[in-house]
């Protein structure tokens, strides 16, 4: 079962590339189309990666969070306004001032995170709708603060977008990264390689600590957890928590590694792709890390064939249009969702709150 | 002999119900008490207030003569109580050893030590007898199986008290034989055990002391030689209670349900019925005897129109019904007491009287012309409520609002009062106390006297026992014999149910 799935990943994203390869074979060495597909593949995916990784942490302890999106939003938000504002008013160094930002939208993502366990641990409130909510929430907040902060001539930064700090720069891993042609793919951003690292820390922290078990146990069966003297409620809330900051760290891709300025809506469906990659992933890390890769190889794709416009033969024309690539994602997103490959097993007490 | 445990003046109110009223209760060291009582009498609120779940309103706990606080379970493990609650608090997905350590994990080198964990279970399970393999997920284990782990997760916290709530409930008689094994490998080995039932039989074969509970308040405690059957019942009800059901022998006429070669697949598409036939006549009751899980529920549900069936043939009175739909069947003349009277048997949120017309609301006198008649509905619940002493203060009242029993009772009198020719009754008094079973089981053989055919499904040997004329054993989808109820033994039954003697390929 579990091989089908990664077998089935791995075939598409096989797929994805050897369209690229096809097309752009006449200009470009293979090798170089497969590296550079690889390398834009984890790098596009890491917000996908964190945002199914909050996933994991809010559903397995039995939470429904379909706030992703808004939680990534308004931290990609403040991130960067936290990023400019130590740049530009407290005149700090570029690469500090991008931490400081980092450091912000964690915290965004983190108080987010805090609202929704408030909303459906305490309060028990329907969980679609809590979710919907800080979608709502951030969609505002963003979009007004954007408005009043650099768009009118009464705020701090005059009226205007100020310079940015750029983005967070590639990290050169020794050896990997110097092998080559392969090195390339080595040769990534700080967020991105802390997305591969806390896929690995969650599988670890799930299956193979007292946490974990403990997580899990209040996802399943919370009434049974309680019965052997476990907290559901802080359980609860501590992985809803922990899931935000994770949250956080995604937005904190888009304004602070991917592009250095922030608009409107730009996490644009991020979040919920993320929580198709968790479900598709089968509610664990490395299942949901692999289908965030391939809606990453679906975008990767999207973005080398922009490259390689001229040469699409005529009979693809229709790959020609951005509007067809870029429904790739969106259908994959479809097709996965209807179960065409096995089946997969929500935490039992997934979206029901616990009761005394 | 030392108390280990004692409460004092225990009370307890839930909205609009006075659980626990002042109960006293008290445990010897390496006793099995039980505890006796009817469904609502209050046992498992007390339990759950020694375990730490509720807080009393009022009344005091002891521990070797120590006034003790149990605010959360934490605090009832803390002073070596264990509990196996009702419903089984294991999680499905998780293995033995994970479901055991939950809660009281132990760590090495920073991760889940499920070695040594799983090596200190086998342990514990030789030292009492209780056989689990540490390793299996829990989701694929029999449910006798699932409460060895759950008696084990007590020990495992080094409980010397174990309450044990309605444990034999879900088990098959072989199962409670083994049950009672370990219980007294338990008290021998100095563990002291609350055992919780509503099953005379059980308290008499297994008891050192027996309290009875009624109504929230302790009738009396006894010790098993000096009590018997009915007294307990009597104790139990509040008045004299018929044990035995009092009926004349049969007089089968006609053959009223012909079952031929019948063959249905269940849920998963596996075949659960295989090649089933059978007839029950007019005024005769057909029981049919087997554990849980050998195809009855595909069977009764094929019968009465809930399942296809894969092949074979179903007639009633003359009508070929295979794989007809519920209303012809029941239009011809079929009632039916279905297992899960949630599921099948109510629309729990409807008021009892929608509930009591629920096959005939569209014939006159209740439906005329597609109009609704609620005067001739109200007429007839009134009546059937009285009838069968349904407890509920209108029969506009949600049905979801009653008890299991009453809900129960508001079933079979739906089912009983029509004028039928066939009664496919299945698991008609589970979870029910003596008093409501008395009734039931008088309402069962009166129809049978009126000349109806009774096709009786249960997992209770007794019921099948007392009731059945006939006995047919299921096991794995097959009949494999059929018996006459007064020339066989409660023994020969159980190991025909368990497959003994029989060979069938799977
Ligand atoms: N959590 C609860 N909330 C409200 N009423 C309850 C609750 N638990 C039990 N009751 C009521 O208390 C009474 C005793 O129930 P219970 O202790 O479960 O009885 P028993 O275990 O003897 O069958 C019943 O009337 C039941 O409906
Ligand atoms: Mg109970």
């Amino acid at each position: 079962m579990e091989f089908k799935r990664f077998a089935f990943i791995a075939l598409i994203i096989i797929v994805l590339i050897g369209v690229v390869v096809v097309v752009g074979k006449s200009e470009v060495a293979p090798s170089v189309i497969i590296v550079s597909m690889i390398a834009t593949t984890i790098s596009v995916a890491t917000p996908l990666t964190l945002g199914a990784l909050t996933g994991v942490f809010c559903e397995r302890a039995g939470v429904v969070n379909i706030g992703i999106e808004g939680m990534m939003l308004a931290s990609a938000f403040f991130g960067w306004f936290a990023a400019i504002y130590m740049n530009t008013i407290l005149e700090m160094g570029a690469l500090p001032s991008l931490i400081v930002g980092v450091i912000a939208a964690v915290v965004t993502g983190g108080l987010l995170g805090l609202l929704h366990a408030v909303l459906s641990v305490t309060f028990k409130v329907d969980q679609i709708i809590g979710g919907t909510v800080i979608n709502l929430m951030a969609v505002g907040i963003s979009g007004f603060l954007n408005r009043q902060l650099f768009f009118e001539k009464q705020s701090i930064f005059g009226g205007q977008v100020p310079h940015a700090p750029g983005v967070l720069p590639r990290i050169h891993i020794p050896f990997l990264a110097d092998i080559p042609v392969v090195g390339t793919i080595f040769d990534q951003q700080p967020i991105t390689i802390a997305a591969i690292l806390l896929v690995f820390i969650t599988h670890y922290v799930l299956f193979y600590t007292r946490w974990g078990l403990r997580t899990r146990s209040v996802g399943e069966h919370p009434l049974a957890a309680d019965t052997v003297g476990i907290n559901v409620y802080w359980m609860r809330y501590m992985n809803v928590i922990i899931g935000g900051l994770i949250a956080g760290l995604a937005g904190a891709y888009f304004t602070l590694e991917s592009v250095p300025s922030f608009e409107p809506l730009m996490t644009n469906g991020r979040g919920f792709i993320a929580l198709a990659a968790m479900i598709f992933g089968n509610w664990s890390p490395f299942g949901s890390w692999a289908a965030a890769l391939v809606f990453g190889a679906a975008q990767a794709l999207q973005i080398n064939l922009q490259f390689f416009r001229e040469l699409i033969p005529p009979q693809w024309a229709f790959l020609q249009s951005s509007a067809v690539v870029g429904m790739v994602p969106y259908v994959l997103t479809m097709l996965i969702m209807t179960g065409i490959i096995g089946k997969t097993r929500a935490p039992a007490a997934d979206g029901t709150p616990y009761e005394k | 002999m030392t108390n280990v445990l004692e409460v004092k003046g225990i009370t307890k109110h839930f909205p609009g119900v006075l659980a626990n009223d002042h109960v006293d209760f008290d445990l010897k060291k390496g006793e099995i008490h039980a505890l006796l009582g009817e469904n609502g009498a209050g046992k498992t609120t007390l339990m759950n207030i020694l375990y730490g779940l509720y807080k009393p309103d009022s009344g005091e706990i002891f521990k070797n003569g120590e006034p003790v606080v149990l605010n959360s379970p934490k605090d009832a493990i803390a002073i070596g109580i264990g509990m196996v609650h009702q419903h089984f608090m294991l999680i499905p997905v998780f293995t033995v050893t994970e479901n055991i350590m939950l809660g009281d994990e132990s760590i090495k080198n920073g991760v889940l030590d499920r070695r040594g964990v799983s090596a200190k279970v086998l342990e514990l399970s030789q030292k009492y007898g209780l056989e689990i393999d540490p390793e299996v997920h829990v989701e694929d284990i029999p449910v006798g199986v699932q409460q060895r782990v759950e008696i084990v997760k007590t020990l495992y916290r080094r409980a010397e008290i174990l309450i044990l709530d309605e444990p034999t409930a879900v088990l098959t008689p072989q199962e409670v034989d083994d049950l009672f094994r370990i219980m007294r490998e338990l008290t021998s080995q100095g563990v002291s055990i609350i055992f919780i039932t509503h099953k005379l039989k059980e308290v008499l074969a297994i008891a050192d002391r027996i309290t009875v509970m009624r109504a929230g308040q302790v009738v009396g405690t006894v010790t098993p030689n000096e009590t018997d059957e009915p007294h307990l019942a009597a104790m139990m009800v509040g008045r004299e209670v018929i044990l035995n059901v009092e009926k004349e022998p049969a007089k089968p006429t006609e053959e009223i349900l012909t079952v031929n070669d019948l063959h249905v697949l269940d849920q998963r598409g596996l075949e659960a019925v295989r090649g089933v036939s059978f007839s029950v006549r007019a005024g005769e009751i057909l029981g049919i005897a087997g554990v849980q899980g050998n195809g009855q529920p595909e069977l009764v549900e094929s019968l009465t129109g809930l399942r296809q069936s894969m092949s074979g043939h179903v007639t009633l009175m003359g009508n070929d019904v295979t794989n007809r739909p519920p209303r012809p069947i029941i239009e011809i003349g079929m009632s039916h007491i279905p297992e899960d009277r949630q599921r099948h048997g109510l629309v729990l949120s409807y008021p009892i009287a929608d509930n009591l017309v629920l096959c005939t609301y569209y014939l006159p006198p209740f439906g005329v012309k597609f109009v609704i008649q609620n005067k001739a509905i109200d007429e007839y619940a009134r009546k059937l409520i009285t009838d069968f002493d349904i407890r509920t203060p209108s029969p506009y009242m949600p049905t979801s609002n009653l008890s299991g029993g009453n809900q129960q009772k508001v079933i079979v009198a739906r089912e009983l009062s029509r004028s039928v020719r066939l009664l496919i009754a299945n698991q008609p008094t589970r979870g029910l106390d003596v008093g409501s079973i008395e009734y039931i089981h008088k309402q069962i053989v009166s129809m049978r006297d009126k000349g109806v055919a009774v096709l009786l499904i249960s997992a209770e040997l007794d019921e099948i026992m007392s009731l059945a004329d006939r006995i047919a054993v299921m096991y794995q989808g097959k009949i494999v014999d059929v018996l006459d109820a007064d020339k066989t033994t409660k023994s020969e039954l159980g190991l025909k149910m368990a497959g003994a003697g029989v060979s069938v390929t799977p």
